[in-house]
């Protein structure tokens, strides 16, 4: 990926003269600056890359990236960004969804974008909640969220993003958050170096419409004992508690001292069948519990531009480059006098 | 093979009808017909019946597959009104037929087929044979079952397998009755089954059988022949309206020296478009079955977006789900061509059979202002140039373009004089290379939305164009620059400026295609009426209108191909007449639209049944309309 002659760039090269339009306070500031101060590092041009977003709060992202972007419709970014990754595989194409964008109207396109594995890198903000719109509930809230579409309480069950990508045959698979800049962008960084559909969950903040919702895991005092960072090949431990899988192939969660380091399961984000990922995707049914962070899952697996663009060569190369006067007369002619 | 030892009678024309269940393969039979009659010189045009099921229940009326061929020796327009022959494979296949048949038509009936069981199948009471049914017809009982078990004993076939080669045997009789030459058949079985022998030989000694069958069994006394027919010299093709598509859309890629993307979800009667596109792929032909309808022309509208040039392909349904991103199209402004084979409507209405109900849907809708030019194909092999001229459109002017087809096109079947492709036209743009526009403090920068001046074309600039780095979206965005803007005049501005794009091609479009001989060279018509269509009602309303003029009546047509923005001088055409006529398969919509447009009275003459209109019923409905007139 990396052009030793890509011009050295900073953050304010990738920022647009355009007005940043969220609500001061919101998640979605940092966010863009971890993604501003990461470009620089990717060693990519700003020519070659492609933002593309759909509807909702943070689909106003490619607006305030100084390359290519598309502002599109409601749900439908990943179907659009599959367009510009399979036409043109030289460019490198960024998805921004929400929770609202990506897993409810635009859920179809989500889950097949990953399946194709097509080499995109999507970013979903998950605030858990319906901003643009001001305040609905949304596939990710919890059951019994209060909103002005819920008075009563919701009682849909929530998508877990994680557990739904890797159902989907995600090959990447990874959660960050909106307040440790570092670990953003690293987890951005890992995600984009990878080939194929690469998911990042990120956990981000709507100061209006559900201010704190992952306070419990956030919060300055608790992050140390309610994160479970996910390191490839560590054991999975977080403060004295750490992950074991028991005997009947449950994971569960207990004290370091009482089992031992030793008995703490390794992360392997490699491991072919994704049922252990998903299984740590299940240790938090919502952020109240520990919550996994980091990279779940990150295999190989062959694209579905390089796919589509090797059958286009061997057909050249099988058949010669296309001629246009042979194709009408392919269907047998004959001749009038 | 030639018929030797009885006579041979010459006639213009034929139209056979072949009937069957749908397990028969009577569509195979037909297209096999179709191309030996092609090959052979015969003007031809088909018209192809069949089932949306699969395979309904065996012997009913449900499951009946027809495929009707008209074979000439002069040019002609439809596939007929009514058949002359009508094979019938069964008693379902007869009774579903046989009002279509005119009295003192020849029937030719699998005689093996006509038992009591196949009777309560096809909701029969009695033996359509002896009841009266058949009164006033030629019928030719053929027991084709039975000797196509006989043929294909050698070969060793079980019984169920070598009946199935009975479509062949029809085949076989009716190539014989109609002196077609038996070689190209015999070359094509071997090449379609040639990884089967067993069936190879199955079908080639039931093919040999029917013909045989028809030479030496007494019941024929004579056989026909069509000549040849007298078409502008060239070089031919049979070709259906989906295959013409197809190549068109791969031509215009060729043409503008662009990629080309499909982006599609199949659906009948558009995916043979997605499927013989798929086979081309030394074109440089990238095509994506997407996960929906909506997918598919999203994933279209991005590879517009990255510089290809962008199809969606579709039905009715589809058109539905992907109204939103031809919204987008339009606000993004950027080329993209839209393929609809309208079929029969509302909802899941009639899937395989035809309709022309989309027009006011292509024309309207849309949420807001949402201009978008509309172009229709008026015959099979013209699809070919209405995608080229779709994709020119969409090209020169960024937007996207509505092609309409339907599934009388899609699947009907004509000769085809091929084009060369030198005198195909030139569809190259430019993508944008620099900076566009000088800011006041003398800075040269790109602005997304600046326009050309007489096109009012934005410009295209694709990702990987250094300096051209431009966000764009479907939020109203300000003249030039295409920053957001919610300004109430800048909206305005926009809105107006959309449509005046789009009401501007008629500058860059032929006028109207009218056919009048009664138009004197001061521009004023003799012509009691212009009967004027759209799309695949071209046939039978010219084929309407020589009748009628041959019989003295003073009619003159029009067809558009472009149905938004409209030929400039068609106001003035419309204008010209003491009355207008409007044939459509809907409930009238270009009638509206003609009346909306130019406050004339134009008359709407509809016929929604998932069928062509027949010539002869245009000519009646003319004729009518020429009567109130004469009352006048």
């Amino acid at each position: 990926m990396t052009d030793t002659t890509v011009p050295i760039t900073q953050k304010k090269d990738w920022s647009t003269d355009q007005e940043v339009r969220w609500c001061p306070g919101c998640g979605d500031y940092s966010i863009l600056t971890a993604v501003q101060m990461l470009l620089p590092d990717l060693g990519v041009r700003r020519e070659n890359t492609v933002f593309v977003s759909g509807i909702g709060c943070s689909s106003r992202f490619p607006y305030y990236m100084n390359t290519y972007g598309v502002h599109s419709i409601h749900g439908r970014a990943p179907a659009i960004a599959t367009g510009i990754a399979v036409a043109r595989p030289d460019l490198d194409v960024w998805v921004i969804t929400g929770d609202g964008d990506g897993l409810s109207i635009g859920g179809n396109h989500f889950i097949h974008a990953l399946r194709r594995n097509v080499n995109l890198t999507i970013l979903l903000f998950n605030n858990q909640i319906y901003g643009l719109t001001k305040g609905q509930y949304s596939p990710t809230s919890e059951v019994g969220k209060v909103t002005k579409s819920t008075p009563f309480g919701s009682v849909d069950t929530p998508f877990n993003p994680i557990s739904l990508a890797l159902g989907a045959e995600a090959t990447f698979v990874a959660r960050t958050h909106d307040l440790d800049r570092k670990h953003m962008m690293e987890t951005i960084r890992r995600a984009h170096e990878h080939r194929g559909a690469a998911f990042v969950e990120i956990y981000q903040n709507c100061n209006v419409f559900n201010d704190g919702a992952f306070e419990e895991i956030l919060g300055k005092e608790v992050r140390g004992s309610m994160l479970i960072p996910l390191v490839d090949g560590q054991p999975i431990r977080f403060g004295d508690r750490g992950v074991v899988m028991q005997p009947d192939g449950r994971l569960r969660i207990c004290a370091v001292d009482e089992v031992g380091e030793d008995a703490l399961l390794v992360h392997d984000e490699k491991r072919e069948p994704a049922g252990l990922a998903f299984q740590l995707s299940r240790l938090a049914s919502g952020p109240h519990e520990p919550t996994p962070v980091g990279v779940f899952r990150a295999v190989e697996r062959p694209t579905y531009d390089e796919m589509v663009q090797g059958q286009l060569l061997s057909a050249q190369e099988r058949q010669g480059p296309g001629e246009l006067t042979a194709l009408l007369a392919s269907g047998g002619t004959w001749e009038v006098e | 093979m030639t018929t030797t030892d009885r006579p041979v009678e010459d006639i213009d024309q034929v139209v056979i009808r072949f009937a069957g269940d749908s397990g028969d393969g009577m569509q195979l039979t037909g297209d096999r017909f179709t191309s030996v009659s092609a090959a052979f010189g015969n003007d031809l045009a088909t018209l192809p019946d069949y089932p949306a099921e699969i395979r309904a229940p065996a012997g009913t009326l449900a499951g009946v597959s027809a495929f009707q061929i008209r074979i000439s020796d002069h040019d002609i327009l439809t596939p007929g009104d009514n058949p002359n022959v009508l094979v019938a494979m069964n008693p379902a296949a007869l009774k579903a037929n046989i009002a279509d048949l005119p009295k003192a038509g020849t029937v030719i009936l699998n005689s093996d087929a006509f038992d009591e069981r196949a009777y309560a199948k096809a909701s029969l009471t009695a033996d359509p044979r002896i009841d009266g049914t058949l009164d006033g017809y030629h019928v030719y009982e053929v027991p084709m079952t039975s000797l196509t078990l006989k043929a294909c004993e050698p070969t060793g076939a079980k019984p169920r397998d070598a009946e199935r080669s009975k479509n062949f045997f029809a085949l076989g009789l009716i190539s014989w009755m109609y002196t077609r030459p038996t070689e190209s058949t015999l070359e094509w079985i071997n090449k379609r089954f040639g990884s089967r022998p067993m069936v190879a030989e199955a079908n080639r000694r039931s093919f040999l059988a029917g013909y045989n069958f028809g030479e030496t069994a007494e019941l024929f006394d004579h056989a026909y022949e069509v000549q040849p027919a007298h078409l502008p010299p060239g070089t031919y093709t049979n070709i259906s309206g989906n295959t013409a598509l197809a190549w068109g859309m791969i031509a215009a890629g060729q043409l503008a020296n662009l990629p080309v993307f499909l982006g599609s979800y199949p659906i009948t009667p558009a995916s043979d478009i997605l499927h013989e596109l798929s086979k081309h792929k030394n074109f440089g032909v990238r095509t994506l079955q997407a996960e929906d309808e909506i997918a598919g022309i999203n994933a279209a509208l991005g590879a517009a977006f990255a510089g290809q040039l962008a199809f969606t392909t579709t039905s009715g349904p589809g058109i539905d789900l992907k109204a939103e991103t031809v919204g987008l199209a339009v606000s993004l402004e950027l080329p993209l061509v839209i393929i609809d084979i309208q079929r029969g409507g509302p909802s899941t209405g009639l899937p395989t059979k035809t309709e022309q109900a989309d027009l006011l849907h292509a024309m309207y809708g849309r949420h807001g202002e949402c201009p978008v030019p509309i172009v229709a194909a008026r015959t099979a092999p013209h699809c070919f140039d209405a995608v080229i001229e779709g994709c020119r459109i969409a090209l020169k002017y960024r937007t996207p373009v509505f092609v309409l087809s339907d599934g009388y096109l899609a699947n009907g079947a004509e000769p085809w004089r091929l084009p060369k492709v030198e005198d195909l036209p030139d569809l190259s743009v430019p993508f944008a290379d620099g900076p566009n526009h000088t800011m006041p403090d003398g800075a040269e920068v790109f602005w997304p939305y600046e326009r050309d001046p007489q096109t009012l074309a934005r410009p295209w600039a694709v990702p990987g164009t250094p300096g051209l780095e431009h966000r764009i979206g479907g939020i109203e965005k300000a003249d030039g620059s295409g920053n957001i803007s919610y300004d109430p005049m800048n909206h305005e501005h926009m809105v107006r400026l959309r449509a005046a794009k789009v009401a501007g091609i008629a500058k860059d479009i032929p006028p109207t295609d009218v056919d009048d001989p009664f138009l004197g060279p001061d521009g004023a018509s003799t012509a009691e009426i212009l009967v004027i269509g759209w799309g695949s009602t071209w046939g039978a309303i010219t084929a309407a209108s020589r009748v009628l003029r041959a019989r003295g009546r003073k009619v003159a047509t029009a067809h558009l191909v472009h149905l938004n923005p409209f030929p400039s001088d068609l106001g003035a055409v419309v204008g010209r007449y003491p009355q207008v006529l409007v044939p459509e398969m809907n409930l009238g919509q270009l009638s509206r639209l003609l009346r909306a447009e130019f406050l004339v009275d134009a008359q709407s003459y509809s016929k929604v049944q998932g069928l062509p209109f027949t010539a002869g019923e245009l000519e009646v409905a003319i004729d009518a309309a020429l009567s109130v007139g004469d009352a006048r």
